[in-house]
């Protein structure tokens, strides 16, 4: 075929073709979210690729952590037979903590915090869109990952699931743009909304007033408001409290406590506390004997 | 697309997706060039009746899929920048090689801008000029990428 005598559609023609597929696209997916279950499946389509393409750092990984020496391997033995040691300690201890205030919840006939189901998983690749910040794990809905399931690291908090294809998913991190999270203080247990600002290791906290009792270093710890995030988990640290009173509200940012450029093994949790939290026992029983 | 070895073609194309989303360290990751543009621009030159418009959109959106933006983003911003090489193509044939390096820049350039236009039309992201740095890396692939994929079509009679 001659490409100096063009057949069929001119360029201008596809342009406009599909550009008006773009448009429409865009606005489906943002706008109308409509695209959910059909991007499920698009990202299982294309999880072929990305396992390859993750396979270069794989085999670097693998042959990284198979040579080594013998001095390095009994160093780490070492070092990981003190930690279980000092893990143990702390777990006796936690044992008879959790029993105790089991028991003081119920006496406050406030339902008990049943255990959170928790699967392990692996980074599979970092996205290279410079416009959000996305990572790729190795869990997909056949592990029964769900949308919005918390994800941290052993640090602090990472992120949540945002799609879930069958072996892979994509998870949002605490600092993209469109990401938000309710926090508290640890230290008094005042209440912030931690929103992610682009940049991978600052988190920005807007509309705090001026008079609000922060200060550097504060450890700002999930306060499990949302109803996504469970309570407690170490979210950021507060790097800079800036009060300038020609502003309407303080200028405060924090920094994430999970190491989000170097992530590598990831927790997820699942939330089905609900089924194991034990009623409050006095008013079940007096609904029941109303009824 | 797929007689004559057709497929090469696609290959090449599915070597540049993996290629766009391999892991790399942070700081190099700045820098990573735009391989399926590169690629398309080329496949476009030299076989406009094979790579159009409509294979650029299709990379594209495989583009979004796989770095998880908006849905139409990345077809959009592809299909715009080889729209001007599929309109340009016998000019752009005639240049040589240093002179084509610089106008995938130019397009590269656009390719990013537009990225950037929608991203700050869908949500309220910032211009950092570190967006424009894989326009450097992509001029400079140029001339290797060229030569490379044109001895591969030579080698597989891709016509």
């Amino acid at each position: 075929m001659n490409p100096i005598f063009n057949q069929g559609t001119s360029p201008a023609h596809r342009l406009i073709m599909v550009l008006c597929c773009s448009v429409a696209l865009i606005f489906f997916d943002h706008k109308m979210a409509s695209f959910e279950t059909a991007r499920g499946y698009l990202q299982s389509l294309v999880s072929p690729l990305q396992y390859m393409a993750n396979a270069p750092k794989q085999m670097l990984t693998w042959a990284s952590e198979n040579i080594v020496i013998r001095q390095q391997l009994m160093e780490e033995n070492q070092n990981f037979r003190e930690n279980e040691l000092f893990f143990h300690e702390q777990v006796m201890q936690l044992n008879i903590v959790r029993q105790e205030n089991a028991r003081l919840r119920s006496l406050l006939s406030s339902p008990v915090r049943g255990e959170i189901k928790k699967m392990f998983a692996e980074i599979l690749s970092v996205d290279s869109d410079p416009y959000s910040h996305q990572v790729l794990i190795n869990r997909g809905a056949t592990d029964g990952v769900y949308e919005g399931q918390p994800v941290l690291d052993e640090k602090g908090i990472v992120g949540q699931i945002l799609h879930v294809g069958v072996s892979s998913s994509r998870v949002l991190l605490i600092s993209d743009i469109s990401h938000a999270i309710p926090v508290r203080i640890q230290r008094n247990g005042l209440r912030l909304i931690a929103s992610g600002s682009g940049q991978i290791d600052r988190l920005i906290h807007n509309f705090v007033p001026h008079s609000a009792d922060v200060q550097e270093g504060d450890l700002l710890v999930t306060s499990g408001l949302g109803g996504k995030y469970p309570e407690g988990y170490p979210v950021s640290r507060v790097v800079l409290v800036r009060t300038d009173e020609s502003r309407e509200f303080a200028t405060i940012y924090s920094e994430p406590v999970a190491q989000i450029d170097r992530l590598r093994y990831m927790l997820l949790l699942s939330k089905d506390e609900t089924v194991n939290a034990v009623p409050p026992i006095s008013s079940s029983k007096a609904a029941v004997g109303k009824s | 697309m797929f007689s004559n070895n057709g497929f090469i073609i696609l290959l090449t194309l599915l070597i540049a997706l993996m290629a766009s989303i391999t892991p790399m360290p942070l700081s190099v990751d700045a820098f990573r060039p735009d391989w399926v543009l590169i690629v398309l621009v080329y496949w476009c030159l030299a076989l406009p009746n094979k790579v159009n418009i409509v294979t650029a959109w299709v990379m594209g959106f495989i583009l979004d899929v796989l770095l998880g933006s908006v849905l139409g983003v990345h077809a959009c911003a592809m299909a715009l920048s080889i729209y001007i090489v599929v309109v340009n193509f016998q000019k752009i044939r005639n240049f040589s090689v240093w002179q084509q390096a610089l106008i995938i820049g130019v397009l590269s350039a656009q390719y990013h801008l537009v990225v950037f236009w929608l991203q700050r039309f869908l949500s309220d992201v910032v211009f950092l000029p570190n967006y424009l740095y894989p326009v450097i890396t992509t001029i400079v692939l140029w001339p290797w990428v060229f030569l490379l994929l044109r001895r591969v079509r030579r080698h597989f009679r891709i016509a």
